[in-house]
């Protein structure tokens, strides 16, 4: 099917900004999706609040629009009601990783079926420009006027850290990349996180003089580079892209089955 | 066969009643004095292919079990006052899509930490009007651990019929006391399962859509049907809306869906109310001790009779304005600053006769208590 026939074009247009990066990883998730064969049935979208969390609406999946930051509560209840169902969740920085925090990183302790579709764009967009845990020291924000006193989460890193058994980064310029790398990660049986750099041009943008969504993504291109690459030891500074980290270790719903056979034995 | 009978703490009685209603997923945070439900829930779900989940704190609890209901599955959570604050906006949430979910809050004393291991009944408004906007809730409570079980039935009928979340105020007495429970054969009482639409698939579902009679037929989420589910104010496709119409139809729908049915949603029990002069209000484990005070008083021939509210919200305030007609005095008996008796003057004709009898010290009421606090409303010779 084309990406089209996977939008609920009733609910279009859609309030994104020009030059917004959700329009990109929505595409590489229907293509991803596309590529795995599954059907629309099988699919269950869940988000939290925010920019990034506007496109379970727009998805003729099933959709589950919830409150900041609990996404991943919510999806563990689904999940964990209907194992079989495939659960992806476009989450913005601050239903990952601030508000959300402590859900990201028990869901990867448990290490249940879900994937995390970390879209980082390093701000609050839909509040109007307010730091995030992603937005990094130094940086510019409506809440940060002289400068984020705060220090930024590597997403990737605390992924790992909590548990999780698949992860990777990529960013929009990187779309081809990025349609392969959330395939592996639905496909991955346990929680997996996929961080996408991503441009806000009208907040984070504006307020660090990145110039437009273009300059935005080439700055992607420049600073970032594949795993382990020569480019990486030779420019430490470099963000590496690519899957990390990629383990088989017991799916919490299918523990849980066990569990059940366990008790009805009793 | 014999009934069988068992003898249980409330805590276990409402486990007991929860399976009874078919309950299939529970998620929870351990917190003192709720704590055996999800004990017990851990052992026996699964023994019955249901799923039970400890989750990182309450609030994710609250969120998975309206997750787990969306696909289908009857879901409860168990909880006190800390965690009954943080729950809230998951309650409102579960208001707002209405998703049917049992919320257990077997009350300590407040605010903040408080007194865990000790009583209170502080927690009724914030049943009524703790997650924020105007809505409205159903709240059961109970005294004695017969009824915790069919209370307990019963909010999961409730929640299944009018597609809301229930909460079970318990308190810490009725929750750790110990008493007979005659557990009703499978059958016995009715159980609601959910009403489910009738729409072929591949037909277009609207999840909002009501049907002639009110009623919102659900589709298991994740099954046949795809739709959104929004706590955002939403259309009937559920999809987010700020059309006024549309938002007015919604918020109207919430609270009259309930208000609209106080009388039939009343639940309560009277004693010796037909010539009472003086009727005690109350709810929860206080109701014991009312009920002994009514008790040693009709032995000395006085006039004093008994209404047990099993319903606090929607508040029942036509019941209370029929059963106090004849009253010279009402007394409110319960663990708070007054919180049913606010309710109990605005339903009452004449609200200066309406009388507060009370502990908030964590210390459980008697009936010396409330003779008490008879003693000095009605003069000597209580």
């Amino acid at each position: 099917m084309a990406v089209k026939d996977y939008l609920r074009k009733r609910f279009f247009p859609q309030i994104w900004c020009p030059g917004c990066g959700n329009g990109i990883v929505m595409n590489s998730m229907i293509r991803a999706i596309e590529n795995l064969g599954y059907k629309k049935n099988e699919v269950v979208i869940v988000s939290g609040i925010g920019c990034t969390a506007r496109m379970s609406g727009y998805l003729d999946f099933h959709t589950l629009h919830t409150l900041h930051g609990r996404a991943l509560a919510f999806a563990t209840g689904v999940k964990l009601g209907r194992p079989e169902l495939k659960v992806i969740l476009p989450l913005g920085d601050g239903d990952a990783v601030a508000i959300g925090g402590n859900h990201f990183i028990h869901a990867a302790r448990r290490n249940i079926d879900l994937t995390a579709i970390v879209v980082n764009n390093g701000i609050y967009g839909m509040t109007g420009g307010q730091f995030s845990p992603l937005t990094g020291y130094g940086k510019k924000a409506t809440t940060a006027p002289y400068g984020n006193v705060d220090s930024a989460f590597d997403t990737v890193e605390l992924a790992k850290g909590a548990g999780a058994s698949f992860v990777a980064r990529t960013t929009t310029f990187h779309a081809p990349q990025m349609t392969q790398i959330i395939e592996k990660a639905v496909a991955h049986k346990g929680f997996s996180v996929v961080e996408v750099l991503s441009q806000c041009p009208t907040y984070y943008g504006r307020k660090n003089k990145l110039g437009g969504p273009v300059e935005m993504m080439q700055h992607y291109k420049k600073t970032t580079t594949p795993i382990g690459s020569k480019a990486k030891q030779e420019n430490p500074e470099l963000i590496e892209r690519g899957i990390f980290f990629e383990q088989e270790r017991p799916e919490y719903c299918q523990a849980y089955a066990q569990i059940i056979e366990r008790a009805q034995r009793v | 066969m014999a009934a069988e009978m068992k003898f249980l703490q409330g805590n276990e009685a409402c486990v007991e009643g929860a399976l009874y209603a078919g309950l299939q997923f529970f998620a929870g945070y351990p917190i003192t004095p709720s704590t055996e439900i999800a004990e017990q829930l851990s052992a026996r779900l699964p023994q019955r292919g249901g799923k039970f989940i400890q989750m990182e704190d309450e609030i994710a609890s609250m969120c998975a079990v309206i997750g787990a209901s969306l696909t289908g599955l009857k879901s409860m959570t168990a909880t006190s006052g800390p965690g009954f604050s943080l729950i809230q906006e998951a309650i409102g949430y579960a208001v707002m899509t209405e998703t049917p979910t049992v919320v257990v809050n077997v009350q300590r004393g407040g605010p903040s930490t408080g007194l865990p291991t000790c009583v209170a009944q502080g927690d009724v408004m914030q049943a009524r009007w703790g997650t924020h906007g105007d809505h409205s809730i159903i709240t059961l409570t109970a005294s004695s651990i017969q009824d915790i079980f069919l209370m307990t039935v019963e909010a999961f009928n409730l929640s299944e019929t009018y597609r809301t979340p229930v909460i079970l105020l318990f308190d810490e007495v009725i929750g750790h006391m110990r008493e007979k429970l005659i557990l009703p054969k499978p059958g016995e009482i009715e159980l609601v399962e959910r009403l489910r639409t009738s729409v072929p698939e591949g037909t277009d579902y609207h999840p909002y859509l009501a049907r002639d009679d009110g009623r919102l037929p659900m589709s298991d989420f994740g099954g046949v049907h795809r739709y959104n589910v929004t706590g955002l104010v939403h259309d009937m496709w559920g999809f987010p809306t700020t059309d006024p119409a549309t938002t007015h139809a919604l918020l109207r729908h919430l609270v009259d869906k309930l208000e609209e049915r106080a009388d039939s949603l009343a639940r309560y029990k009277e004693y010796y109310l037909d010539d009472a002069e003086v009727v005690i209000i109350s709810y929860g484990s206080p109701v014991r001790s009312a009920r002994h005070a009514v008790e040693q008083l009709r032995q000395k021939s006085r006039r004093v009779g008994l209404l047990e509210l099993q319903t606090l919200w929607p508040f029942p305030a036509q019941l209370i304005h029929d059963r106090c007609q004849m009253a010279h005095e009402i007394l409110v008996v319960e663990m708070n600053m007054g919180q049913i008796t606010q309710e109990v003057k605005k339903a009452v004709p004449d609200p200066d006769r309406v009388f507060l009898a009370n502990r908030i010290d964590g210390v459980f009421i008697t009936h010396k208590d409330v003779k008490a606090t008879l003693r000095l409303i009605m003069g000597k010779g209580v």
